[in-house]
């Protein structure tokens, strides 16, 4: 370590502070990004230009090739993958650094066995890097869709439990005995966090992806931590620790957002059990809505409010969606959006993928600030969302919702909801909405259906 | 026991960043609007990337004759880049998003 070196840390673990803080507000978020990724920039050409000692060419060839490689693919896909996708990619990232600093740890450990209290730092890397990296994977392949359902093993948290506690003594045991760690038990380790982080996700709902991946990402900042504890790296234990603790609070307003505390999310049921219970209590007439009718409608109101979710950006719809709200503006009718914390699949989500068609952030309401409007509004037009409008999350203390701040779309004098069909929303529940007199239904693809409106409002 | 208290010693600096980062951590993130959240997981996600700073001091230490070590050495090195150049673009593209009209 020399001075160089440790003044490109310097100014990386700088970077790292006052990116983040400027990624907190929206007129700065973006040149904070860019201020944090100068500051890692920097981190890496000063370890690479700076290293004292003697260093083998064949090394600094397989360095560049991996930096190389890993820019090409990772700037490939962040820029090609929809905007949709993003929760996805942001698990599939985070699994990375995971795995990055558990591979870390197994590549360390041959020089430190041995040792006691300086092995912690080794196996704590290794341990929470490998629970976050296979547990990213599963939170990738749920949000992807490809595996869908909770799983639960019997007596899945006695299982797990069991799991945690004897990772935890063995690590124990390979610090407090020197001659108890070895290689093949940093392997077992290896492998029994890989498991761990598996059935640590697995049986949580699709619905909790989003609160499992901040948790994770927080994870992964701390093994960061730890491999800055190895090497007295302050970039790596201010970058990591930052991220630990900004993404356990993220976590934590999470799970706000949906009324769930932390631990019901990771040990309580949700989504799995409730399917098919209150099916057939709110069983009533459905209503449907034609869309000439529906332009109508619209055209003469005097105030319409979207409510967007994930279904309409699925259907790539909201290009058609800010069409219509221009539309309706220019015949003087006020069209607002109301975003619910947990619209799309993860907060904000759903304002990211609104912005990327252009609409005005200024039109964007979040719940608190809507609610009190709906009763003054004409024409409520539900797109690809269901949990967040459902008013068992007030009304039925049995549904797995019960609690959630939902948005109080009731309160208008007509609610239009499209949904391709009568199929439960995410978190596999019934929604009573649907049955109420002043609810009519919009059936169909969210893009063609908001397509033939767009041009029914043209016509008239 | 005793090496307890030396292990502390020796990383005391240590223990004080750790506590100081993490009130940094929690101020940082706190009057954050919802619309952020979404990006600002992602940023975060992009700096805790900064762990390829270890992998590659890892890999500059290592002896060029223990190719498991290698081959283990440079899939840090590449998984970490994922890690930082796929999170800040990803982040950037959808911070992107917020800049275009104000």
């Amino acid at each position: 370590m020399n001075a160089l070196n440790e003044i490109c840390y310097l100014i990386a673990s700088l970077t790292f502070i006052v990116g983040l803080r400027m990624m907190g507000n929206p007129k700065t978020a973006r040149k904070g990004n860019l201020v944090a990724a100068g500051g890692m920039f920097l981190a890496i050409l000063g370890t690479i230009l700076f290293h004292q000692g003697p260093v083998k060419p064949i090394i600094y060839i397989l360095i560049g090739i991996a930096l190389v490689v890993g820019t090409v693919i990772g700037w490939y896909t962040a820029k090609k993958v929809a905007m949709t996708k993003m929760p996805e990619l942001v698990s599939l990232f985070n699994g990375m650094g995971g795995a990055c600093a558990a591979l870390i740890s197994l590549v360390e450990y041959p020089n430190l066995s041995g040792h006691s209290f300086g092995l912690i730092p080794v196996l704590a890397g290794l341990i929470i890097g490998s629970v976050s990296f296979s547990g990213s994977i599963i939170a990738f392949l749920k949000l992807n869709g490809t595996m869908n359902k909770a799983i639960r093993l019997p007596a899945y948290n006695v299982l797990n439990t069991a799991m945690m506690m004897i990772i935890l003594v063995l690590g124990i045991l390979a610090v407090a005995i020197p001659n108890f760690n070895s290689t093949p038990l940093v392997y077992g380790l290896l492998l029994l966090s890989l498991v761990y982080g598996i059935m640590f996700v697995i049986p949580i709902g699709g619905a909790d992806m989003p609160v499992v991946i901040s948790l994770l990402n927080s994870f992964t900042g701390l093994a960061a931590a730890f491999g800055g504890f190895l090497y007295d790296n302050k970039a790596m234990l201010t970058g990591g620790i930052l991220v630990g603790s900004a993404g356990t609070l993220l976590t934590v307003i999470m799970c706000k957002a949906m009324n769930r505390s932390l631990s019901s999310v990771i040990f309580g049921a949700f989504g799995a059990k409730a399917e098919g219970v209150s099916g057939s209590a709110s069983g009533g007439v459905v209503k449907d809505i034609q869309v000439s009718d529906l332009a109508v409608l619209m055209n003469y109101s005097k105030k319409v409010i979207i409510v967007p979710g994930y279904g309409l950006a699925v259907a790539q719809a909201q290009h058609v969606i800010h069409e219509i709200e221009l539309l309706l503006e220019s015949r003087g009718v006020e069209v607002k959006y109301a975003i619910h914390p947990v619209a799309g699949r993860m907060p904000g989500h759903m304002n990211v993928l609104l912005a990327e068609s252009n609409v005005d952030y200024a039109k964007l309401s979040e719940m608190e600030e809507i609610n009190p409007e709906f009763s003054s509004t004409d024409v409520v037009l539900v797109v690809g969302a269901n949990d967040v409008v459902n008013p068992a999350a007030k009304t039925d203390p049995s549904s797995p919702i019960y609690g959630m701040p939902i948005l109080d779309v009731e309160n208008a004098t007509h609610i239009v909801v499209n949904k391709r069909s009568m199929n439960a929303g995410y978190a596999g529940i019934d929604n009573e909405l649907f049955f109420n007199t002043k609810t009519s239904m919009l059936f169909g693809d969210a893009k063609s259906v908001l397509t033939a409106l767009v041009n029914e409002l043209k016509s008239l | 026991m005793e090496q307890i208290l030396i292990f502390i010693e020796q990383h005391i600096e240590m223990f004080y960043f750790v506590i100081l980062s993490v009130f940094v951590g929690v101020e940082v993130i706190g009057h954050v609007p919802a619309v952020l959240h979404t990006p600002l997981m992602s940023g975060a996600n992009a700096i805790h990337g900064v762990v390829i700073v270890g992998a590659i001091h890892v890999m500059l230490n290592l002896q060029a004759s223990n190719y498991i070590l290698l081959i283990l050495g440079t899939l840090a090195v590449l998984l970490g880049t994922l890690n930082v150049v796929g999170g800040f673009v990803v982040t950037d593209r959808m911070l992107e998003m917020f800049k275009k009209k104000n």
